[in-house]
């Protein structure tokens, strides 16, 4: 199984939020509707506090809730690997996946009804080409690339670099990681 | 301290601000799902205890109710699905790890189990309509059919009846994404407010005294037990992870205090159980309907409350800063 991640450096990110717009306007994804989004999570007391910004979007987890729970298979895994996507022909929307997220990374695409998610822009990778958020990041803080390679960039720096994964403990295996 | 803060606008549609996909159909789906298992329960175990005649309600007019609760409450799902064209493919595979899947195929086999049950009460139990039915030569053919294999559809009747009684509760806490849910006593939980509900369209229904005093029996230990079963629910997550212990502060003080004791338990739980044991007893007589049609919205409220919580109980805790009147500025 080919396991594709993304690393984000949270030292360099700055929340400018340009990884949103550059997902939505690849996407074409209607007003309102947002398949990543920028978290600032401050953490200490005053005056010792750490800010960190965090782009999150699904996890294309290795374990995904969201797959098990779809009645109809409409939730697939994309070409035997961890990429999560939606096939909206089969999907009733019936909301079980979005149920079964706990990141609450899914979304109801308007006015259709079935369910949306971040597809790491599959159609991109396909073609070599990194998601539309990596690419557009002004900051560079973002890496995509195949975890199952251990030459590639996002091998190399979850190796040399202390990161972590949002909401582990649910045994989910996000693959969207954080250099801290 | 910890303090998350979405610094980018995320206003998806009954995700955000938090969870709130299910309103009022699923809760309406699982209870009347739950009701048709109890009345399946109790229809098919009459039949196989060979007692139709000490039970004339049950055993004559309750099966054709499973049918109509089980219509009601397919309705309310496809109402609930937001890409309704899609519904047949739920019938074009079978998903074994998610348990919708599992309940779609279920309710298709519960439905011919129901139908065959009530074909051979409709001519003791609606005399008209099983002369309509008799009319047609099928329909003559079908009802001789149904009477001829009851026990079988019976032991059926059963083992769906107790599947269909799981499943509604299992469909909730088989999401460990959400803490209030992810609980093993859901599915005991359901399956035993189903029967009580059940129980409840007895006392409705039955003119007999025989089977009314049994029925109210059968309910204050279904009631006794549900009671048990929260309790224990709750002792379950509190004593759980730190969100399952968040979750269930939801009922101790939090949000969902006033909803869960006053409407739920206090009016739905412990008054008809009052109630009931009075009309053991024999007295206050004059309440003997109150009581049934306060479990029966005491069965719903469970479900409505215990949707609604488990929507409402997240890992993710951001602060949701954005105002969607906003994007009304920009248009």
């Amino acid at each position: 199984m080919k396991v594709y991640a993304m690393v984000i450096d949270t030292n360099l990110c700055i929340g400018c939020g340009d990884c949103v717009v550059a997902c939505k306007t690849e996407n074409k994804l209607p007003a309102g509707l947002n398949r990543d989004w920028v978290v600032e999570a401050t953490r200490g007391r005053y005056p010792d506090l750490t800010t960190e910004f965090r782009s999150e979007r699904c996890n294309h987890c290795t374990h995904a809730t969201c797959v098990h729970a779809c009645p109809t298979g409409a939730t697939y895994t994309w070409q035997n690997s961890n990429i999560v996507l939606v096939e909206p022909s089969k999907c009733t929307g019936c909301k079980a996946c979005i149920a079964a997220c706990p990141y609450d990374a899914r979304l109801i695409m308007t006015p259709d009804g079935y369910i949306d998610k971040c597809t790491f822009c599959h159609h991109r990778v396909e073609k070599g080409q990194d998601p539309a958020c990596v690419s557009a990041c002004p900051t560079h803080c973002m890496h995509f690339g195949l975890l199952s390679d251990a030459q590639s960039t996002v091998s190399r720096l979850l190796a040399t670099r202390p990161h972590k994964a949002l909401l582990e403990e649910t045994g989910n295996e996000p693959q969207v990681y954080y250099l801290t | 301290m910890l303090e998350e803060v979405l610094v980018t606008v995320r206003d998806n549609p009954g995700i955000d601000p938090s969870l709130s996909v299910w309103h009022w159909e699923i809760p309406a789906y699982l209870f009347l799902g739950g009701l048709t298992a109890g009345i399946l329960l109790f229809a098919s175990l009459i039949v196989l205890l060979g007692r139709e005649k000490d039970f004339p309600f049950v055993s004559r007019r309750l099966p054709i109710w499973a049918f109509v609760a089980l219509s009601l409450g397919m309705l309310a799902l496809f109402l609930d699905l937001s890409h309704k064209f899609y519904v047949w493919r739920f019938y074009t595979t079978f998903q074994v790890s998610s348990p919708m899947s599992w309940g779609s195929w279920i309710l298709l086999l519960v439905y011919p189990v129901i139908i065959l049950l009530t074909a051979c009460t409709l001519r003791e139990g609606y005399p008209a309509l099983g002369r309509l039915v008799d009319r047609f030569r099928a329909g003559h053919a079908g009802i001789n059919f149904a009477c001829r294999h009851r026990v079988l559809v019976a032991q059926w009747g059963l083992i769906l009846a107790v599947f269909l009684g799981f499943y509604t509760g299992i469909l909730l806490s088989a999401f460990s994404a959400r803490p209030f849910w992810n609980t093993g006593f859901l599915a005991p939980l359901f399956l035993v407010s189903g029967m009580s509900a059940a129980a409840a369209l007895v006392l409705l229904g039955t003119r007999s005294e025989h089977e009314r005093h049994m029925f109210t029996r059968i309910d204050i230990v279904l009631i006794a037990i549900k009671l048990s079963l929260i309790a224990l629910l709750l002792v379950n997550l509190a004593t759980g992870s730190r969100v399952q212990i968040e979750a269930s502060q939801m009922v101790f003080g939090g949000e969902f205090a006033i909803p869960f004791w006053v409407f739920l338990v206090i009016p739905g739980l412990m008054i008809p159980l009052i109630l009931e044991y009075w009309e053991l007893k024999g007295t206050r007589r004059a309440w003997m309907l109150v009581s049934p049609v306060l479990v029966l919205y005491g069965s719903y409220m469970l479900r409505q409350l215990t949707v609604d919580m488990g929507q409402a109980s997240s890992y993710i805790s951001y602060v949701n800063a954005f105002d969607p009147a906003l994007l009304e500025l920009l248009r």
